[in-house]
């Protein structure tokens, strides 16, 4: 499966990926800014995600909110998300009504501060407060995002804070913040712009001259803090946390090879033949055979600078502490460890995984998004068409080395939820 | 700068929805077959007339149970192999219970199919339901419903269900039952509600992706084509309500920085012939983001992340409920506000610019919702379930065109109660029960927070 790519790139800095796929009438646009959690400042945490719900506030000539409204009423659907390492907003239409989502982003590019006031401000610092409580402190175990990069990057690296932000630092953003953080980073210069589906390239590229074109080049991105990390933590490290919850459950984090290398991939490989869906080990022993857990996954972050992170998850069966559920997994590790993988388990996830790339690819958001993270992170769209390949090339001698290397005792995080009523010891 | 200047819509390019060929196999069993061959993938969808609403009394979670342990194991192979076996091709073997039917899919790459196909057959004509297996997933039920009892959204949608309807209701109970119906079921039980309720007059296969018609059939009947069973009619629907006027129920959880609403009453049925000015109308209330609960609670007083209403659609008629989750200082003005809207919905006539933003987007959005094989099956089964005619696709988006201001607020009217609305509010008991009293809605009760 190969997607048809072409890059251009404007005067002022801007990436352009387009793909043309004219199978149904529906185009995808899709728009990366190279900023995230990861830029802030360390006493602004969960600006980049509150300045991305300030990008819905209008700009020049839109009105707060209009953004939304034009695009549903265009027959559209759009959001946007922040990330560690990016921001990126998308909207899906109907391909006759590309030009109004090129416009919507172009203007809010080119012009975003004249609309911006206090009230708006206010409103949706409110607003972030409020999905912050509902996705965080309202929910069980939801500070685990926000403790497992803390217990796995060192303080002051860039992925150690939280995304969503603590409530006094919300509390103290700025419209100067916000001017700042406008001119610092959302610049053409730092954005990648993907279009795929139903479109005409000339005629495109063409609109996207004339709508992005003007927008003046930023002063570059400032660098971030150094990221390079050793490759594994060089201890175990621990925090037990007692919480609002039922059960036990354990993130058990390691420090992982950065997406997009050789070695992210045998990783990569290595999360799905532990913890991904039932077939595999983690879940065929804890959960079916042992009974010890009720839930397992495993999974990478996928942070292309510095380190990523590999995660295995794992929710104890009522009755089971939480010394017994991490010795269970523990004990799989060990043994992939010692034994090292089959060919079999290595075949099993790269099926699953190929299934699920082209799934991916299906529709326009979809294959956007993926030109756009690969242009974003390595300059290169086309990396997409390799995926398959580059997963396919992992051998189960690379999944067991990369065991071996990476899921030591030396490169062990657990964050590990107890009830509360119970003390950490005694669960 | 960007020009000043909004470009305007070119022409719109035509769309079809992927033509939907339908046979049956010998022995009876339904097939419906999509050709999409843009990518080499295609899903299979296998939809059983045997949902949750099918439960007998006192066995409230039985259909969801037996939905789950289909794929873990078959007379042939144990669930374990079986999964490895799956798995090896590429997919998962899933299988999900609803309130109407029972859905088990899988995707796989085109070369994959005729194995993928043989393990789908063994699942559906002749699982296992061992009893290790029945009562490890009957466990994993029960350990959900003691994790939910800290977890303030599922337990608010549970708690809305419970105090809305009739305790005769199937509806009153979560579809996958709750602590007293699950502890007692056992693979007796999986295997008495199978033989009662799967049959092929009962199932309907669905293809959709890069396969022809023809070979699909083929497939379809060498792996499910040989089984016989018949089973005899489901039980009766009951859908009705516990009460009616209006009254409040707090299900307390201290401390919380959130409180979690739900306000609503009693739906509609799904074959409803106000179908279609409903779901334009609930677009405007609720539905969008543009919508007006959504803008007056987020983006005009902040009080949340979020907020939506929705007509719940089954057989029988589901809840009309407004959910949304709101600081706890607030929840006294957030309710009033919710109440507001629903009032004003039935009020005024929207305006025929109001009306467009729903009509255009509903229009608009149809060809993005299906670009993908598994959206595509979904949709078929949606219209198997509910007897939709086999053009309903191609004449959706003309039906949600000619919605009129008029039926707007003809269907606002006679499908919206404000006399009737219920609150249930999961939060801190100590700050939301004055404020909801306050408000003087109706008689304010405190429950308990287990399930």
């Amino acid at each position: 499966m190969q997607i048809p790519i072409a890059s251009h790139h404007l005067p002022n800095g801007l990436m352009v990926v387009l793909s043309e796929d004219h199978s149904a009438p529906i185009v995808a646009v899709n728009l990366w800014y190279h900023v995230g959690s990861a830029n802030e400042r360390a006493d602004r945490t969960g600006f980049a995600h509150l300045f991305e719900h300030m990008l819905f506030q209008g700009s020049a000539h839109v009105e707060a909110n209009e953004h939304f409204e034009l695009i549903q009423r265009a027959g559209g659907t759009l959001n946007g998300s922040t990330w560690l390492e990016r921001t990126n907003y998308f909207e899906t239409v109907p391909s006759n009504q590309l030009a109004i989502a090129l416009w919507l982003e172009a203007d809010r590019m080119g012009a975003l501060l004249p609309a911006m006031t206090q009230e708006k401000l206010d409103t949706q610092r409110d607003v972030v407060k409020n999905e912050r409580r509902w996705s965080v402190d309202n929910q069980p175990y939801g500070t685990w995002w926000e403790r497992l990069p803390a217990l796995a990057f060192p303080d002051t690296h860039p992925f150690h804070h939280s995304l969503i932000g603590s409530m006094d630092h919300l509390s103290a953003a700025s419209l100067d913040d916000i001017a700042d953080f406008f001119r610092t980073y959302y610049t053409p210069d730092n954005a990648v712009l993907t279009i795929a589906g139903d479109f005409d390239a000339a005629t495109t590229l063409a609109l996207v001259m004339e709508y992005f074109g003007p927008i003046p080049r930023g002063n570059g991105r400032p660098p971030l803090a150094p990221m390079d990390l050793p490759p594994t933590f060089s201890s175990w490290r621990r925090e037990t946390v007692a919480d609002d919850v039922m059960v036990p459950r354990l993130f058990l984090g390691f420090r992982a090879p950065v997406f997009g290398s050789a070695e992210h991939y045998a990783g990569s490989m290595c999360a799905a033949v532990l913890g991904l869906r039932k077939g595999s080990r983690l879940y065929s022993s804890l959960v079916r055979d042992r009974e010890i857990a009720s839930d397992v996954g495993a999974f990478t972050y996928d942070l292309s600078k510095g380190a990523d992170l590999l995660v295995v998850d794992a929710t104890a069966r009522p009755g089971v502490g939480a010394d017994a559920l991490e010795a269970a997994v523990v004990g799989e590790i060990d043994r992939l460890r010692s034994e090292g993988v089959t060919p079999s388990e290595v075949e099993r996830a790269l099926a699953l995984i190929e299934t699920d790339l082209v799934s991916t690819m299906q529709s326009a958001a979809g294959r956007a998004d993926k030109l756009s993270m690969f242009a974003t992170y390595f300059g290169d769209p086309t990396l997409v068409n390799g995926q398959l390949e580059r997963y396919a090339a992992v051998t189960a001698d690379a999944v067991s080395q990369f065991a071996r290397s990476r899921l030591g005792t030396d490169n062990r995080a657990s964050l590990v939820f107890v009830p509360k009523a119970t003390t950490p010891e005694a669960a | 700068m960007t020009p000043a200047r909004r470009p305007v819509a070119g022409p719109s390019r035509e769309y079809r929805f992927p033509g939907v060929v339908r046979t049956a196999l010998t022995n009876g069993v339904s097939l419906a077959v999509a050709p999409m061959t843009r990518l080499p993938l295609v899903t299979v969808l296998a939809l059983v007339d045997a949902g949750a609403a099918c439960d007998p009394p006192g066995a409230e979670g039985i259909a969801a149970l037996t939905a789950r342990a289909l794929t873990e194991g078959t007379t042939r192979r144990d669930g374990a192999t079986l999964t490895l076996d799956m798995e090896r091709l590429g997919s998962g073997l899933d299988a999900f219970c609803d309130w109407d039917d029972v859905l088990v899919h899988l995707t796989v790459t085109p070369s994959r199919l005729d194995h993928a196909f043989a393990l789908l057959g063994e699942v559906l004509t002749a699982p296992a339901f061992l009893p290790r297996d029945v009562d490890r997933l009957r466990n994993e039920r029960l350990a959900d419903l003691l994790q939910q009892q800290v977890e303030p959204r599922s337990l608010a949608d549970d708690k809305f269900s419970e105090f809305l309807y009739a305790p005769t209701s199937r509806y009153a109970l979560p579809a996958d039952g709750n602590t007293a119906t699950v502890s007692p079921l056992d693979a007796d039980a999986v295997r008495r509600f199978h033989d009662a309720r799967y049959a092929p007059s009962a199932l309907t296969v669905i293809v959709v992706g890069d396969v022809t018609p023809e070979a699909a059939h083929a497939l379809a009947e060498t792996s499910i084509g040989a089984w016989r069973h018949t089973v005899m009619k489901g039980p009766a629907l009951d859908d009705r309500v516990r009460g009616s006027g209006r009254r409040v129920h707090i299900v307390p959880k201290a401390d919380a920085p959130q409180t979690e609403l739900r306000v609503g009453h009693h739906g509609v049925v799904r074959g409803h012939p106000d179908y279609f000015p409903l779901v334009v109308m609930n677009a405007l209330l609720g539905g969008l983001f543009s919508s007006r609960i959504n803008l007056n609670l987020r983006e005009r007083n902040a009080f949340t992340y979020g907020a939506r209403s929705a007509f719940e659609w089954r057989r029988g008629a589901g809840p009309f409920v407004v959910s949304t989750a709101v600081k706890t200082d607030v929840t006294g003005p957030a309710t009033r506000e919710i109440l507001t809207e629903i009032s004003r919905m039935r009020e005024d006539a929207v305006s025929a610019d109001e009306l467009s933003l729903a009509t255009a987007y509903l229009d608009g959005v149809f060809p993005i919702r299906y670009e993908t094989t598994q959206s595509v099956a979904q949709a078929i089964a949606i219209a198997r379930t509910f007897g939709l005619d086999e053009d309903y696709f191609t004449r959706y988006r003309d039906r949600v065109r000619s919605v009129t201001p008029e039926d707007v607020q003809r269907v606002a009217r006679a499908h919206l109660h404000p006399e009737q609305v219920m609150v249930v509010a999961v939060g801190d008991a100590s700050v939301i029960g004055p404020a909801l009293e306050r408000l003087e809605i109706g008689p304010v009760s405190t429950e308990e927070a287990v399930t």
